[in-house]
């Protein structure tokens, strides 16, 4: 039987568009101080070591080597998982199976990136097949625009719904201190940005940024102890779908609603709308907000933006998305999905400040890749009922 | 890989599937895709394997050429090219090409001079380039036909 698994600290980078003040190692030192100090830890309390960022960004590999100093990985089991975009969902699901094997007590998970000290689209584009792929690839905005498309001709949304989307995610950001861009923005504003692929205009989309996350996690034994709130792992699932681009079902994203129905059914979990209270979505581009979350499972298929339209999903809805800003106001893609995990273990714990939804029962964190793949996890106030 | 004077020996197998493509693409200008056995889907790339039934495929069909927009998008923003190292051309038509007979998505450049008419559902045929090469750029890009 798995051991139950808590988050019981986090901690983040002030994370900037361009941080020449710091090299790698001492980004990610940044990260990891702060995770320990929230969770009352030192370095000589943490067994192993998960470390992830996207391959060769930074036109350097082999992190889990180079970092160990920052890492605090001395002497230590340090494994480094990447996944593309997901990464940093993954590393927290590694992170996670290690500790419910019952093989580690205390395991520190560390997501980072440096995107300014590489040409991202450029990188994005090498994770493709060179013979299929490559030809009229043009990094993930063209992959996300022709996703973006087929929805809209299959259930008439428009980009207006789109820019709702990103005026909710980007005046959220004004309440997190860690989002990189914090300015509102008005409908009109984000259709009259630029339009980089039809339908996506410039404010639709993700920045580049560059910053780090760490979360500690620790098994039953000690999590109480450490921790009064601690933010108890109820599940985690990934789903690949796709060998070439050109094989996906473009306009649904079938490895969430299938990672959706495994988690929630293994929780109990019957109406995720009413029974989850917070959502933080990697959601790369704001098209993704409409129509990934009817393939979560939280409004039937075509109603996405209706719902997002009607409010649920602002602070103060019935369930809302992105307290934090969002994917679309930060961006240090290794570090992205774990920003995610991160800010709904805040959630969860009751320390998400100026953020905070009021009452988490349920948090939803999950992790997108740019081949259409996707990783959860559920986060829950009260331990696991299995 | 070339790019500009410069030149990187880098090797890629396509495979035998691969293979067969640009073979038939080069020699007789036809596109050829394969079906799986168990679930009947024909695969464009043609490869060796059904992902979804874990099956082996060796039944080479002929698709297209004709076919039908899938989904597009048109690329508006200044990006260097992995590829060659220079910045892409653009604005560009970027189609995902559903071929007559085929069941997945096939992407290339698409026509956008009148950018009215590229839109989800609308025919295509390939332009074949006057030389081929056994490359995916023997065909130069789909143009819309009404
Ligand atoms: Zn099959």
């Amino acid at each position: 039987m798995a051991k139950r698994v808590a988050i019981v600290g986090t901690g983040q980078t002030f994370h900037k568009s361009h941080r020449p003040d710091v090299n790698g190692q001492e980004l990610i030192n940044e990260a990891v101080q702060r995770a320990l100090r929230d969770a009352g830890l030192t370095i000589g309390d943490i067994d192993a070591i998960v470390i992830g960022n996207m391959d060769h960004f930074e036109g350097i590999n082999y992190v889990d080597c180079w970092s160990v100093d920052g890492a605090g990985g001395f002497m230590k089991p340090v494994l480094k998982i990447t996944t593309g975009g997901t990464t940093g969902c993954t590393i927290a699901i590694g992170g996670y199976h290690l500790v419910a094997s019952g093989m580690y007590d205390k395991v520190l998970v560390i997501g980072w990136e440096k995107n300014s000290e590489s040409d991202t689209s450029g990188a994005i584009t090498t994770a493709f097949d060179p013979i299929w792929d490559r030809l009229v690839f043009a990094g993930a905005i063209s992959g996300l625009a022709a996703e973006a498309q087929a929805y809209m001709a299959r259930y008439g949304a428009t980009d207006r719904d789109a820019a709702r989307v990103s005026v909710r995610d980007r005046k959220h950001a004004l309440n997190n201190p860690h989002a990189q861009l914090r300015k509102e923005v008005s409908i009109e504003e984000v259709l009259a940005s630029p339009m980089l692929a039809d339908p996506i205009h410039l404010l639709d989309i993700c920045p580049r940024t560059d910053g780090a996350c760490a979360v500690v996690m620790a098994n039953e034994d000690s999590a109480e102890k450490l921790c009064e709130n601690p933010d108890w792992i109820w599940g985690t699932g990934n789903r690949h779908s796709y060998a070439y681009i050109g094989d996906a079902d473009m306009g649904r994203l079938t490895s969430m609603e299938r990672t959706a129905r495994e988690i929630f059914k293994k929780a109990g979990i019957r109406e995720p709308r009413k029974e989850i209270n917070v959502i933080e979505l990697y959601q790369p581009y704001s098209f993704a907000g409409i129509i990934w979350i009817e393939d979560m499972g939280i409004v039937p298929p075509g109603k996405g933006a209706e719902y997002i339209w009607s409010g649920a999903t602002d602070m103060g809805g019935e369930l809302p998305v992105n307290p934090s800003g969002g994917v679309i106001s930060c961006n240090p893609i290794g570090a992205t999905g774990l920003v995610r995990c991160a800010e709904a273990a805040m959630q969860v714990m009751g320390n998400a400040e100026g953020r905070q939804v009021p009452n988490v029962n349920f948090a939803v964190s999950t992790g997108f890749g740019g081949c259409w793949w996707t990783d959860m996890i559920l986060h829950g106030k009260k331990k696991p009922n299995y | 890989m070339e790019s500009g004077d410069a030149a990187q020996p880098f090797d890629y197998a396509v495979g035998m599937h691969g293979s067969k493509f640009f073979k038939e693409l080069r020699d007789n200008k036809k596109i050829m895709g394969i079906r799986c056995p168990k679930c009947g889907k024909v695969y464009v790339p043609p490869r060796g394997v059904c992902g979804p039934c874990f099956q082996e495929m060796s039944e080479f069909v002929e698709v297209g050429p004709g076919g039908y927009i899938g989904t597009y998008t048109i690329l508006r923003f200044a990006f260097i090219d992995p590829e060659t190292g220079h910045q892409k051309p653009v604005p560009y038509g970027y189609g995902f090409i559903k071929f007559d007979g085929a069941d997945t998505l096939f992407q290339h450049y698409i026509d956008i001079e009148d950018e009215k008419k590229v839109k989800i559902g609308a025919r295509v045929e390939p332009v074949f380039a006057a030389e081929r090469k056994g490359t995916i750029k023997d065909i130069q890009y789909f143009r819309v036909v009404d």
